[in-house]
């Protein structure tokens, strides 16, 4: 056996690999390219507004038909943090739960509703390796329970610690998180139930676009009430939910090391790198391997004794 | 075991033919030649076994209850805290601690160098093993296992990281099986059939190199999509594929050297003469190799605080955390594995290698657990999860034992080269 191999021509394709390997643009990346929809519905929540009743908590709770709670929801003991000093957070049996803040020397506490924050490029979605979520036209990030593994990537991606799964299920398992009521009405174009349990109209319901410019006027009419900044403008890509707040927002338990980059974007690093490897390393492995064993190559060909091969 | 190469001269089965001339049955060659009771005695008279099947089968037990109940039955069920131990050890972990099969596949099929033949097949067993009982950890922490093959044949999401690895692992265990079909043609008396596999080798080797670079650096990979959870100092998102891949180097190298160690020190009756003979000198070389490994590793780690300007963080809490993971965790073994060749002084090396592979370990917990939500609460996993992580450590190490006597992975069957 003889394998005819020559320098230039080794050289000749490890270097046409690697100019198309460039002139490739990575395919991973594009597929990525979420579309954005401009007439999306949005909730734009006004935490001066927000007197912590928990309204639409239970709102959520019998629109989604969720497990009855242990206390009622006029319960207000419910606010103290729990055995790791954390504030409440949305888990399998709770969409959406209110948080209190207090502050030292201010009269009233300040409460802010939580719930998914439908991003418009999702890290949860982008995460996802069964293709479980959809960002739909409307604005709501909703969930497709029939096609989830159960791996958790979403609730690792999540930036706002959102997704939770049904770990007490051993048979029918599922990520648990607010769909932004879409089955029953976003579809419709009516506001979710939670908007419209609230007494204090501190949720409302709106396209993103038109609840900007009006968290903006707010902005300019109450300079004192309210922060300069809509959250959830363009924080991880910007959200379908907005808020406004009278404090800081990095004190009431936002994450200030957010970014307005999208999650996807620091994941692209890795993803560019693949195809490169998919088509770089076999010429250069096997360019090796010929480089690496051309010594014994070459006693083979001495050894033939024909003499039509040597160099 | 110890004794039964002494006994008995025509045992330990090395050939598929019997002293008297007959062919060795198949059930005989599970029993390692002996007849069942003496099998069995010798299996119950270990205190090792005996440790082994308690933890496993109260291990089995708790998996039962996952299986019935849920997750939440062995788990804090943290919604903080999405992968556990199962991921963080068994899937992060495992895997880099396998990559010695495509290294060694590396060294012997693409470098040519034939020096580190005795020991390619324990790498490939090592890795084989170690991504076959990563999944086996993922099935157990898999919210629905039933639909492991979902991302690759019912709803595909191919722009994701997961989805990256979930193929490659798929893709590579059947590399690595057919990379490992040899000894047990030979061990089934097909000695034949190995022609088919020599002829693809260096495809599948090359195969290897590709799978491996890439899902070992997308385990990496997998972490950016958290980049406000993870310790600054334990996440970078431009270098932490490298980072990933770069440390499963040394990671799969020490791995070898360590079972190369315990193999040669409990099971010596088992190993030929030239796997023994050749072992210093190819544990020497593996040393080599991943004290190089090591030192690229720390210098990308360098780079990547230098790159994200995280200098100050260095001088917190976390930071001497940090430090402590990376002086006993890379730069101790590296010493050591640079001592050893240095002085030709295996001990040294052998030593290293236990380090190295706890220094992985170590990194992987950290990353996946301990820095993970640093600005949260510190999570300490559920005991029922310890046990059943180590149950099905025990579960690998049974495995790994079972081949190890029976297939010609440390000796050599007589029919090989005939």
């Amino acid at each position: 056996m003889t394998i005819k191999i020559q320098r230039r021509s080794l050289l000749k394709g490890g270097l046409a690999g690697t100019v198309l390997s460039i002139l490739q643009r990575p395919k991973s990346t594009q597929a990525h390219n979420i579309k954005k929809y401009p007439d999306s519905y949005g909730v734009l929540v006004d935490l001066n507004r927000c007197i912590g009743c928990r309204s639409c908590e239970a709102a959520c709770n019998k629109e989604q038909g969720l497990p009855e709670p242990n206390t009622p929801f006029t319960d207000q003991s419910i606010f103290t943090p729990d055995e790791h000093g954390q504030k409440r957070r949305t888990d399998a049996t709770a969409y959406t739960v209110v948080q209190r803040y207090d502050f030292p020397g201010q009269d009233h506490p300040l409460f802010k509703k939580v719930q998914c924050n439908h991003c418009l490029e999702p890290a949860c979605l982008t995460s996802c390796f069964v293709n479980a979520y959809t960002k739909t036209p409307e604005g709501a990030v909703i969930y497709n329970p029939d096609v989830c593994v159960g791996c958790r990537t979403c609730m690792i991606a999540c930036p706002f610690y959102i997704p939770t799964f049904k770990y007490s299920s051993g048979f029918h398992p599922r990520i648990m998180k607010c769909i932004f009521c879409y089955d029953t009405r976003l579809k419709y174009g009516k506001p979710p139930a939670c908007v419209e349990a609230c007494p204090q109209e501190a949720l409302l319901f709106g396209k993103r676009d038109d609840l900007i410019k009006k968290a903006r006027r707010r902005i300019e009419n109450k300079p004192d009430l309210y922060q300069d900044h809509i959250y959830g403008e363009f924080e991880a890509g910007g959200t379908s939910w907005l808020y406004l707040s009278p404090v800081p927002f990095a004190e009431i338990g936002f994450n200030p090391d957010i970014s307005d980059e999208p999650v996807l974007d620091s994941v692209k690093n890795f993803l560019a790198i693949v195809p490169m490897v998919l088509t770089i390393w076999p010429a250069l492995f096997a360019g090796f391997h010929l480089l690496a064993t051309r010594k014994d190559l070459q006693a083979q060909t001495t050894d033939d004794t024909s003499g039509e091969d040597k160099r | 075991m110890k004794n039964i190469a002494t006994n008995l001269n025509h045992l330990p089965i090395k050939s598929s033919v019997k002293p008297d001339g007959s062919l060795w049955k198949f059930k005989e060659q599970l029993l390692l030649g002996l007849p069942f009771p003496d099998y069995m005695q010798k299996v119950t008279s270990s205190w090792l076994n005996r440790v082994l099947f308690v933890i496993v089968s109260v291990g089995l037990f708790f998996l039962c209850q996952r299986y019935l109940f849920g997750l939440a039955m062995i788990t804090h069920a943290s919604n903080d805290y999405p992968w556990g131990l199962f991921l963080g050890f068994g899937l992060f972990a495992m895997v880099p601690l396998s990559a010695s099969g495509f290294l060694l596949g590396t060294t012997v099929i693409i470098f040519g160098r034939h020096d580190f033949e005795s020991i390619e097949r324990l790498a490939l067993l090592n890795g084989l093993l170690g991504y076959f009982f990563a999944v086996v950890y993922l099935e157990v922490d898999l919210g629905m296992p039933w639909r492991l093959a979902y991302p690759m044949f019912v709803s595909l999401g191919p722009a994701s990281v997961l989805f990256l690895v979930a193929w490659h692992v798929a893709t590579y265990l059947s590399v690595q099986i057919a990379e490992l079909l040899p000894p047990f043609f030979l061990w089934i008396n097909r000695p034949g059939w190995i022609h088919y596999i020599k002829r693809i080798t260096l495809g599948l080797t090359i195969a290897g190199i590709i799978l491996s670079t890439l899902h070992q650096g997308a385990l990496g990979a997998l972490f950016t999509y958290a980049p406000t959870k993870i310790h600054p100092l334990w996440i970078s998102i431009e270098f932490q594929w490298i980072h990933f891949f770069c440390s499963s180097i040394f990671g799969g190298l020490s791995m070898v050297i360590v079972s190369s160690t315990l193999i040669h020190h409990f099971m010596l009756w088992r190993c030929s003469k030239k796997f023994t003979s050749d072992l210093d000198r190819i544990t020497l070389g593996l040393a080599k190799g991943a004290s190089y490994a090591i030192f690229t590793y720390l210098i990308i780690k360098l780079v990547a605080i230098a790159h994200d300007n995280e200098w100050e963080q260095l001088l917190t809490g976390w930071g001497a955390y940090y430090l402590l993971e990376i002086g006993i965790g890379a730069v101790l073994p590296m010493i050591l594995f640079a001592k050893a060749v240095r002085d030709r002084q295996v001990k040294w090396a052998r030593i290293a290698g236990f380090i190295a592979v706890f220094g992985i370990v170590w990194n992987r917990l950290n990353t996946s657990i301990v820095c993970f939500n640093y600005q949260l609460y510190q999570e300490i996993p559920h005991w029922k999860e310890i046990w059943v992580t180590i149950a099905i450590y025990a579960i690998y190490f049974i495995t790994y034992r079972f081949i190890l006597y029976r297939l010609p992975i440390v000796f050599d069957w007589e029919e090989e080269n005939s």
